[in-house]
């Protein structure tokens, strides 16, 4: 078994058990309040296509991959 | 389409491969950046892009397009097209064989469906080129929870790869991929977003490229060097993890940065660092600005000059396994109209972006370089390219 597989198991228990001690906390920032973060300027891949294409260039020339996108979002706006 | 200059020359290709080998990795990563807003799936558009890259010899453009349309409140379908056509000189092809030119051409075809608070995505992609092969199936998973300031993301990917060779029918390797992705991001406040990103993937099989090759001392002459095929080990395992924020300033304009640490079982690391800034203009016009810095270690195996012949067990002179920098400015211009005038059109975005980038190797040198040098004494060799993409995007 690669330690890969061990990781990202072991990774998502541990989320879940943080996660789930937050039910006294509530969501501090309330769906009215952010209109801020759907403006387009806080959007991190609103060119689309063209945001990914510059990953591809950047992972033909350099050894490092991965983990480039996914963040930017989440703010529950729509 | 035009093949090789001198057909007789078999080692020619040395760019070629990775850009095929990536174009799992851009789908991938195109779907991770989709679910960045969970629980709603993304509005039908149409996203028309023409790319081009000049620089280091190499001439690499083309045009993509994507089509999402939803088929009912729950599911969103996307296709999409992609072409590289690519015209090739760089240091690699000349320095052992002749310039070429060639195209790769790319399918996505892919389906969202929403359920509560989740969304599920799977879809397949298969690159083509006339010596490489490249399929991917992917499954992406993206949860809102937390009163919708909170996502986690997991993907994963599983990359399919038939490696041939020009000029050698008998030539016939296969590279299996698999990746897997975990992101999450938060609301921190009104105005700000974190995120973090895992990924882990891991290679197997034929992985380097069979036209590149490294060199080593003339034993019969010190004043030359001999070359002799690449030898890279058959499996691969790399981790990366990246932090973003992004900040809405007091204006209508944001800030953003992000790191990402790369490391590898070739003994590669890498630290990758970018600040942006975005300024609203108007309610129509934005500008934008980006510095990136990138630097990596070399491979373990890695050497740019052998002292002799086979001196260990895997070989290589490819300079994406040197130590390296790499610095980009970037600047945009974007144009944003909404509820356009235009009948079924819903928003218009229209993006020029333009990108200089420069690269430093700390350990690969020019052989092509002009005048007469002793092996290993050679300038270090540095290239820089400008990327042009000019982008529509249509809501309906």
């Amino acid at each position: 078994m690669s330690k890969s597989t061990i990781i990202i198991p072991l990774l998502l228990v541990l989320l879940v058990s943080a996660t789930s001690g937050c039910s006294s906390v509530k969501p501090w920032v309330k769906p009215y309040e952010r209109d801020r973060l759907a403006d387009p300027v806080m959007n991190l891949s609103r060119h689309g296509k063209a945001d990914s294409y510059m990953h591809h260039v950047y992972q033909a020339r350099e050894s490092a991959r991965g983990a480039e996108g996914g963040a930017g979002g989440g703010c529950g706006c729509n | 389409m035009e093949q090789k200059v001198e057909p007789e020359v078999v080692v020619v290709v040395t760019d070629r491969s990775r850009p095929a080998r990536a174009a799992w990795f851009f789908l991938t990563l195109a779907v991770f950046c989709s679910f960045t807003q969970a629980a709603t799936l993304p509005v039908d558009n149409v996203d028309v892009l023409y790319h081009r890259y000049d620089g280091g010899g190499m001439v690499i453009d083309g045009p993509s397009v994507l089509v999402r349309k939803s088929a009912g409140p729950q599911v969103s379908v996307t296709g999409q097209y992609y072409v590289d056509t690519v015209s090739a000189a760089s240091v690699d092809v000349l320095a052992t064989a002749s310039a070429y030119t060639e195209e790769r051409t790319e399918y996505t075809l892919g389906v969202d469906y929403l359920y509560d608070r989740a969304i599920m995505s799977l879809g397949f992609t298969n690159s083509s080129e006339n010596d490489y092969e490249a399929n991917t199936a992917y499954f992406t998973v993206s949860q809102e929870f937390f009163g919708g300031m909170s996502t986690v993301t997991l993907g994963y990917a599983s990359g399919w790869d038939e490696v041939g060779q020009i000029g050698n029918s008998n030539f016939n390797e296969d590279a299996d991929r698999r990746n897997y992705q975990l992101g999450f991001s938060q609301v921190l406040t009104r105005n700000m977003l974190v995120g973090l990103d895992l990924e882990v993937v891991t290679d197997e099989g034929f992985l380097q490229n069979p036209y590149r090759q490294n060199r080593y001392l003339d034993p019969n002459d010190a004043t030359s060097f001999l070359y002799q095929p690449e030898r890279y080990p058959e499996t691969r395992t790399s981790t990366s993890v990246a932090a973003r924020a992004i900040y809405y300033l007091p204006y209508r304009a944001s800030v953003h940065g992000e790191y990402r640490y790369f490391s590898d079982t070739w003994g590669i690391s890498a630290h990758t660092l970018e600040l942006g800034y975005v300024h609203a203009l108007n309610e129509r016009w934005s500008l934008e600005g980006s510095i990136r810095y990138y630097r990596q270690g070399e491979a373990d195996f890695y050497s740019d000059l052998y002292a002799y012949e086979n001196s260990q067990t895997h070989l290589a002179r490819d300079k994406e396994l040197s130590s390296l920098s790499g610095t980009t400015l970037a600047t945009g211009a974007v144009y944003e109209w909404k509820q356009p005038s235009l009948p079924g059109i819903k928003r218009v975005q229209v993006s020029l972006l333009l990108d200089w980038l420069n690269f430093d190797y700390d350990n690969f040198r020019d052989v092509t370089a002009s005048g007469s040098y002793l092996p290993g004494e050679e300038p270090l060799y540095s290239f820089d390219a400008l990327v042009t993409r000019a982008s529509l995007i249509l809501e309906y």
